[in-house]
């Protein structure tokens, strides 16, 4: 199978490859898929106050349009704001990159790893605030490990 | 001299026409160009003695004692359909039961499915890890009803070589009929129908540097003479068993590539086997986490199929692309199931998606070898960087604890 020249790209010159630690409080981390599947994606985004994404970083186990489809995908989560970041679609993705249809789960996947990030960093935020809160006494291995 | 990519590295999938092969077959479109059942002109008879000479070179590659004993078809997958609904329809009486193994190519396992819809049963027997299968097993498998024993030669996927004698001794000891799917295996590993106890073989030419559609089934004459139902009704070619003009210059193609393989197959496979382990040393000596899949020593000399871990196996072929080798992961195939054989195996699934199969052949050379190993110890690097499951095991997790989300 042929590949489109935009996987080829990103998959030859991959974006923000690498990794947040995963513990600090403005990142948030998805990891989706499964090794027995043949693909498994960790995309994660570094939020500030205004709880803008400004920097996002992957690491992909796939085939090339699962490399691609992750790389794509840190490009566009940059800049945006969570709600905004929600929104992407996986088809939006699929259409970027001109996917086939048996290539289409890797865009899935993408849309998938997205939403786990975004929500993974929203429940650290939550488990924040309620920590600075007063009356509640949570101890410390109590919190959430990230 | 200057290397030319992209360099073919899968010679289980094809070969290139050996251009000795294309000189012989040449005269044979134009010049000698009659249908070999023309019995009354010269155009006829050349054509059929051209056939009946081909037929002398093929049995000998495989010791058969006559070339009587070849029928020629359009290929492998049309030899072992003939070769196992054939002995069903004549034997069937006998017993509706055939035997063969988990990792037999789709010719012979579909072939074997579409009996079991006839009413037969099939028993498929398992492998080990090394992806060989026991003697023992097959001879358990065996019933009173049983009629034929199909099993390969060697694996396509990853190149073992199955005991054949052995299960030829167990199945002439019971009269049950043994065919041998030999289209990786021939001229590369030993095979002689004679002291192996094969009745049926399937053999194709462009797996051994000849042309593509034409293949042939060796079919035992004598002690026991084997008989089968044809599959291709009309002009009662090939003694019955199989009708249609017969491919003239494939098959002096065809028996060109056995005559080369008879007189140089022994010096190749040494040659190839030395490109293989060059192969696999450099590589391994190099990346940490490298799995051979099927017996390393029991295996075709040309056969390294490796799973490189924590890398998706089309990925790596994509960062690769001046190679052609091909993977066992699901991203290959439509179907999104990884190999069937590496998974009879045991191979973790993820393992399997993580399989290259190298397939090395007459026309490689030690300045490719190199080349690819190179290729593929930096590429696989480049993969492992952006691999969160690679951070992860260095890291030290277990990556069977992750409750991973299956999709």
């Amino acid at each position: 199978m042929a590949y489109s020249d935009k996987v080829v790209e990103h998959y030859e010159n991959p974006r923000n490859v690498g990794a947040f630690d995963a513990s600090d409080p403005e990142i948030g981390t998805g990891l989706v898929g499964a090794p027995a599947c043949g693909d498994v994606m960790r995309l994660q985004i570094r939020v500030d106050d205004e709880g803008v994404i400004q920097d996002a970083r992957f690491k992909t186990f796939g085939c090339g349009s699962a490399i691609a489809s992750s790389s794509l995908a840190t490009e566009w989560l940059k800049g945006k704001s969570l709600d905004e970041a929600a929104t992407i679609h996986n088809s939006m993705i699929a259409e970027e990159l001109s996917l086939p249809p048996v290539k289409i789960h890797c865009s899935v996947l993408a849309e998938d790893a997205i939403k786990s990030a975004i929500e993974d960093y929203k429940q650290k935020r939550a488990a924040r605030q309620a920590l600075s809160e007063p009356p509640v006494e949570v101890r410390a291995e109590e919190r959430p490990a990230g | 001299m200057t290397l030319k990519l992209p360099i073919y590295l899968d010679n289980h999938a094809t070969t290139p026409l050996d251009p000795r092969v294309l000189d012989a077959m040449l005269p044979y479109f134009t010049q000698d160009f009659g249908n070999a059942a023309s019995r009354t002109h010269a155009f006829g008879w050349r054509a059929e003695a051209a056939v009946e000479d081909a037929r002398e070179s093929i049995a000998r590659l495989m010791n058969a004692e006559s070339g009587k004993e070849i029928v020629f078809t359009s290929g492998a997958t049309e030899s072992d359909n003939l070769a196992i609904k054939g002995v069903a329809e004549y034997y069937g009486d006998k017993g509706k039961h055939v035997v063969t193994t988990v990792i037999e190519h789709k010719a012979v396992l579909d072939s074997c499915k579409r009996l079991e819809k006839e009413g037969f049963e099939v028993t498929y027997v398992g492998v080990g890890k090394n992806g060989v299968v026991d003697p023992n097993d097959i001879e358990k498998a065996l019933t009173d009803k049983t009629i034929l024993v199909s099993v390969m030669l060697a694996n396509n996927e990853v190149g073992t070589v199955q005991p054949i004698a052995e299960i030829g001794k167990r199945t002439r000891a019971r009269g049950v009929l043994f065919h041998v799917d030999a289209v990786q295996g021939i001229g590369k590993t030993p095979f002689d129908v004679r002291a192996m106890n094969v009745d049926l073989a399937s053999i194709s030419a462009h797996k051994i540097y000849g042309p593509k559609g034409v293949g042939a089934l060796y079919v035992r004459r004598g002690k026991p003479r084997v008989r089968l139902g044809a599959q291709m009704d009309g002009g009662g070619h090939e003694r019955g068993n199989r009708s249609g003009t017969l491919n003239v210059p494939g098959i002096v193609g065809f028996a060109k590539a056995c005559e080369i393989l008879e007189r140089e197959g022994a010096e190749e496979s040494k040659r190839i086997r030395a490109l293989r382990d060059r192969l696999y040393t450099r590589i391994t000596k190099a990346l940490p986490d490298v799995i051979v899949n099927g017996d390393l020593e029991q295996r075709l000399p040309g056969n390294l199929n490796i799973s490189f871990a924590c890398v998706e196996g089309e990925g790596l072929m994509m960062a690769i692309k001046d190679v052609a080798v091909s993977s066992g992961s699901a991203c290959t195939s439509a179907s999104l199931e990884p190999s069937y054989v590496l998974r009879a195996m045991g191979l973790e699934e993820a393992d399997a998606h993580s399989s290259i199969r190298f397939g090395i052949g007459r026309f490689n050379t030690e300045e490719e070898i190199d080349y690819v190993a190179d290729l593929v110890i930096a590429k696989v690097r480049k993969l492992r960087e952006m691999s969160p499951l690679w951070e992860m095991q260095q890291q030290g997790i277990d990556l069977k604890s992750i409750q991973w989300a299956a999709h």
